[in-house]
């Protein structure tokens, strides 16, 4: 909403308050003022004169040559504008002038004549081309025949005014009108409010009830239904300054009917709709809800096609207007328009706002129904724009307004005590206070010591409860007044959860192990909802869940795995010569088997890594090392090592990742998650170098996580170490052997650990040698040599059973 | 023989002076004190001296031994003491050649400032609490006091699934589930982290993905004071003890009266600067005290409690204190920017 200064002071006294001070005061109080503007602040020095001749310049065609009375003098002014004519008052910006864009008005000479000023356009004053008439945008601007010349034209335009644009909460309709937001200033400022003059002196005989009938069929949707019939219009240009305060509330001026109505509008918050009778063709105004399909043309030409919800106004036979939204070409004001039939309505807002979400059709007055009007301003805005229709376009009112009246202008009653407006508030405001703050806000009230029953205004339908009542007693009193105080009430240790500390700690421990915590978009592209599943996520048969209006194509589904959008970060750093990367990230994806979705996805934790370029950087001791898979591995053990959680890993192969270079992790039998390097061709496509990626189910581990494992006691009896060097298949893995020599070692081999692995030199091909060293502990007795030996065989035996395997001597 | 041994001493005692390697201080000591030294072999003609002379004779010769014994091992340790030196200093390393770096990585910005909050209002009593970021429409708006059809649903642009799903547009969901879950009975205080999602063009000031912190106090009695009185202590220990804060009225469907709440301008304490737009106050958060519908809904009388909520953007936040400028540099990833805020 756009709110003139000047226009303001119409109805409250603003006394030396500027509109800055004004904005800041409004602000504070609740409703927030964007910003302050001003119409032309700078021009200077321009002034009416009356064009004593006109003539063409002797040197150029397309200049004229003008005698200006700018009061004081007569000018000689060179004019390039091809609407300057003799007898014309205009503005004129005399020498030393100052127009916006810096442009400083001198003597010149123009094709060997002297020119003493300028002749302006509006444009060129510094107005904005989009609210500028048309019959006036292409030339100079005219003066009625009344201004004096020599007069500035500073107020005459309203070149002063300041415009405070208000962004208003959806609560606030009731400051999408002049009068509204003059009743919150004047509440702010404590100063009465100057309704304007409504008075309307019918002279006419007639009665608008021999011209037009009402008919409501659709009463839910339209309680009230006003129509008025003003004759003999004269369709011209309004007058100035109703048409410099519609330009300043961001409304263009079209002619002196449609500038009432949008007067009217903005001042009342009331939309009014003025069509022509003899167009209108009928005696009978029908209102009722459109046939689904019912076709209309509106003012802006277009066809439009109408559900059956559409609430229309109709001459009986075919629709002549959107009700509430936009009226129809059939009936449309024109030049040549002699009667008026002049709609003052109160529309459902919530219909309004199905008709506007169908349409696409928003206007000033949808936004006013679809908010709520004041169901006690709909006929007073009616009346008002008779009396200027009288005024201002010679218009004959005719007695009687035709109604259809079935809308409730009751007042909605509350309670306040001031006990409970303290204890809600914690302040000790006293009744006279409250009472005082009523009375500035102008709600009528009875009091009864320290209750008060509320008449609540119907221009305030948001106030309905107590609570309403509460705030608007709050922001009166000034929400700097509150006390600072701290809760009294709940003793409540607070705190993390058990899983929300431990989603932290493994967080600290990735970025200990040298990862970096990124942060992605959970919605992602099509190409890439199907990328990088982990296998017991894609057990799940997990379907991609998309959103019903993606805003763009990248971010349409509701992400399976973290680490295609983990990838792009990566990525987008290569391209900025940043090579080197290990980055990590914790967050959800989104499971859902069906197709449509009827439930809420479950939302699993994960966590996702991806490492590429250097992971060693010590070059002048001559180690530097890029990531491989075992880097990788080795923060994931590390994971499961600091959760106590075993895990086992085993290859297997996946979409888009190395067939030879991929793990999945295991626990209890159960897979939960996956490592490995990226497949090559993927890594081409996004232009990766090498790349290691994990993915793991974090939901799962946190569930299985111990807190408090119990105690085990720190052995006594000394341990005994043993080392056994196989020579097996090359294609044996080396922890299945492990896990192998763990069951057999069983209960006294306590650690199995790899310490070499050699293939070549002396071991024949397709072989290789590993080396395990083994640790024996007993833990009530010393172990004895011929007791490790025994289970030291029997491992021998055991792997060389299993796996094909001898003893490398 | 008194004599003769001396001159042993003092011969003896200049070859050690004269000497500067411990292999002749060696030999020097066989020389002297060796079964074939010269000592040695004086002393072996003691037996030709007198009862009288012996034990006189004895002292000396014992006095002479340690004598040299005496200056042999000083010279000794004086020598090692020497090559010590001479081996350390073959050892010196250039301390200036740089050390092998220990691989670092840290949180994003947003988590520290997200756990930086959480820190401070569990030092409160706030318990945290998380939600799902797919809502239901009921819990997401209608148990928020935002029916269907409702304007103020317009507030925020919602990107749905289905008609009946969504992804959430800010983390007040969790309020109602909270409440749900303690029927009405419990007097409690929790904040709610997490990611949100709404209908936006990602340009520098606007993101379909963000973060958000709720809090929310239910209790009998909660007063509007206490909500003023709990934003300012968070606003003092989050930007600094010497910002003040203000509250101005404002609107959101599930809390009435409804705040925002504006924090000093850092740069010109209130006067008015080009950072706060001149009015020396910025924007922060909203808030309000919960609305008697969304209390009902969720199974609280109103008229027995009451409660204050609130609701921050992490982003802001990390904006306004480390003076990020582009929102989209958030979920950029950009390893400068990660880097830069790891000690933050
Ligand atoms: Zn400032």
């Amino acid at each position: 909403m756009l709110v003139s200064y000047n226009w303001l002071k119409n109805y409250v006294d603003l006394g030396e308050i500027t509109p800055e001070q004004l904005a800041e005061k409004i602000t504070k109080s609740g409703i927030e003022v964007d910003h302050v503007t001003y119409i032309a602040a700078k021009s200077t020095n321009v002034v009416v004169g009356y064009v004593a001749s006109c003539e063409k310049h002797p040197d150029a065609d397309k200049l004229n040559l003008c005698q200006v009375d700018v009061g004081e003098e007569t000018l000689q002014i060179v004019c390039g504008a091809p609407n300057v004519a003799k007898g014309q008052k205009v503005a004129v910006a005399l020498p030393g002038a100052k127009l916006p864009g810096d442009i400083k008005i001198k003597k010149v000479k123009l094709r060997g004549i002297e020119s003493n000023g300028m002749i302006c356009s509006l444009k060129e004053l510094g107005l904005d081309p989009e609210y500028i008439p048309a019959d006036v945008a292409d030339g100079i601007f005219i003066f009625p025949e009344d201004t004096v010349a020599g007069e500035s034209v500073t107020s005459l335009l309203n070149l002063d005014d300041a415009v405070l644009e208000l962004d208003l909460t959806p609560n606030r309709a009731d400051a999408l009108s002049m009068l509204g937001v003059a009743y919150e200033v004047a509440a702010i400022l404590d100063k009465p409010i100057i309704l304007p003059d409504e008075s309307l002196k019918i002279e006419s005989k007639k009665s608008a009830h021999d011209f037009i009938k009402v008919e409501v069929e659709a009463e839910d949707l339209n309680p009230y239904y006003g129509a008025f019939i003003i004759k003999d219009v004269e369709i011209k240009a309004s007058p100035l300054w109703m048409r410099n305060y519609l330009m300043a509330a961001g409304i263009r001026p079209i002619n002196n009917v449609v500038d009432i109505t949008n007067y009217v509008l903005l001042e009342y918050g009331q939309p009014l709709h003025a069509f022509d009778y003899d167009r209108f063709a009928s005696d009978k105004i029908v209102v009722r809800r459109a046939v689904d399909g019912e076709k209309i043309t509106t003012l802006d030409n277009q066809e439009r096609t109408l559900g059956a919800d559409t609430l229309v106004i109709t001459n009986g036979k075919e629709a002549t207007a959107i009700a509430g939204v936009m009226g129809g070409a059939n009936s449309e004001v024109m030049n040549e328009t002699k009667t008026i039939l002049l709609e003052a309505a109160y529309f459902n807002g919530a219909s309004i706002r199905n008709t506007v979400k169908a349409t696409g059709l928003r206007s000033e007055a949808s936004t006013r129904y679809e908010k709520g009007i004041d169901p006690n301003r709909v006929k007073r805005a009616g009346i008002r724009a008779c009396q200027l229709l009288k005024q201002y376009a010679g218009g004959t009112v005719l007695a009687d307004v035709v109604e259809y009246d079935a809308l409730d202008r009751s007042e909605k009653i509350v309670e306040v005590n001031t006990a409970r407006v303290n204890e809600r508030l914690g302040t000790e405001i006293d009744a006279s206070t409250i009472a005082a703050i009523l009375k500035r806000l102008d709600f009528t009230f009875e009091q009864a010591g320290n209750d008060f029953t509320v008449h609540v205004p119907t221009r305030r339908g948001d106030i309905t409860i107590f609570e309403d009542m509460l705030e608007e007693i709050a922001r009166i009193y000034g929400y700097d007044h509150l006390p600072f105080t701290l809760p009294v009430g709940v003793a409540q240790s607070g705190g993390l959860t058990g899983r929300q500390a431990l989603k932290r700690q493994v967080k600290n421990y990735l970025q200990s192990a040298g990862l970096m915590e990124t942060m992605t978009y959970s919605l992602t592209s099509e190409a890439d909802i199907t990328k990088l599943i982990s296998p017991e996520v894609r057990e799940q048969n997990p379907q991609a869940i998309a959103l019903a209006l993606p805003m763009t194509e990248d971010h349409k589904y509701l992400r399976l795995s973290i680490l295609p959008e983990l990838l792009h970060s990566l990525t987008y750093n290569q391209a900025r010569n940043q090579a080197n990367l290990a980055f990590y990230e914790v967050g959800n994806v989104f499971i859902s088997d069906e197709e449509t979705l009827t439930k809420q996805p479950t939302e699993l934790l994960r966590a996702s890594g991806a490492v590429t370029g250097k992971w060693v950087e010590h070059p002048w001791q001559q180690e530097v090392k890029d990531v491989d898979f075992f880097v990788v591995k080795g923060i994931v053990e590390g994971l499961f090592d600091f959760l106590k959680i075993p895990v086992t890993f085993s290859p297997v192969k996946l979409a888009d990742m190395h067939p030879g270079r991929t793990a999945s992790l295991e626990v209890d039998g159960n897979m939960v998650g996956f490592i490995g390097q990226l497949h090559p061709s993927l890594e081409k496509e996004l232009d990766l170098k090498a790349t290691y990626v994990f993915d793991i189910n974090l939901d799962v581990l946190i569930k299985k996580y111990d807190a408090a494992p119990s105690f085990t006691s720190i052995p006594k009896y000394p341990s005994i170490e043993r080392d056994i060097a196989f020579i097996l298949d090359e294609h044996v893995h080396a922890g299945d052997v492990q896990t192998l020599i763990k069951e057999v070692g069983a209960p006294l081999v306590k650690q199995v650990e790899i310490f070499d692995v050699y293939q070549g030199g002396n071991v024949e091909d397709g072989k290789k040698s590993i080396a395990y060293s083994l640790l024996y502990q007993h833990p009530d007795k010393t172990l004895k040599d011929d007791e490790v030996e025994a289970s030291y065989q029997e491992i021998v035996e055991a792997v060389n059973k299993a796996f094909d395997a001898y003893v490398r001597s | 023989m008194k004599e003769q041994l001396q001159a042993i001493q003092v011969e003896a005692l200049e070859k050690i002076a004269g000497t500067d390697e411990i292999k002749a201080l060696q030999e020097i000591r066989v020389a002297y004190l060796g079964k074939k030294g010269s000592l040695t072999g004086v002393l072996k003609g003691m037996g030709k001296l007198s009862k009288e002379e012996r034990p006189v004779i004895g002292e000396i010769a014992n006095k002479v031994r340690d004598a040299i014994t005496t200056a042999l091992d000083a010279k000794n340790e004086k020598l090692e003491q020497i090559a010590l030196e001479k081996q350390l200093e073959a050892e010196a390393i250039d301390v200036t050649l740089p050390g092998k770096p220990v691989k670092q990585g840290g949180p994003h910005l947003l988590t520290s400032i997200v756990e930086e909050i959480e820190d401070l209002f569990i030092g409160m009593g706030y318990e945290v609490r998380e939600g799902p970021e797919v809502e239901t429409d009921y819990f997401n708006f209608e148990a928020l006091n935002l029916p269907k059809n409702h304007p103020a649903r317009d507030m925020q642009d919602t990107f749905y699934i289905t008609n009946e799903l969504l992804m959430r547009t800010h983390t007040s969901p969790v309020q109602a589930r909270t409440m749900k879950e303690y029927k009405g009975e419990k007097a409690f205080k929790m904040i709610c982290p997490g990611k949100v999602y709404r209908r936006d063009n990602d340009d520098a000031t606007h993101s379909h993905q963000f973060t958000q912190i709720e809090g929310l106090y239910v209790d009998k009695n909660v007063r509007m004071s206490d909500l003023k009185g709990t934003l300012d202590v968070f606003a003092k220990k989050m930007f600094g003890e010497d910002r003040e804060i203000r509250l101005r009225p404002s609107f959101f469907p599930f809390t009435e009266p409804s705040v925002e709440m504006d924090i000093s301008c850092k740069v010109c304490h209130g006067e008015g600067c080009s950072v706060c737009k001149g009015t020396g106050w910025i924007e922060i958060l909203g808030g309000g005290m919960v609305h008697p519908r969304v209390l009902e809904m969720a199974g609280y009388d109103p008229r027995e409690y009451s409660g204050f909520a609130f609701g921050m953007g992490p982003e802001r936040i990390a904006m306004l204190k480390y003076g990020v400028n582009d929102i989209r540099a958030f979920y950029t990833n950009d390893k400068r920017f990660l880097k830069q805020y790891h000690q933050a």
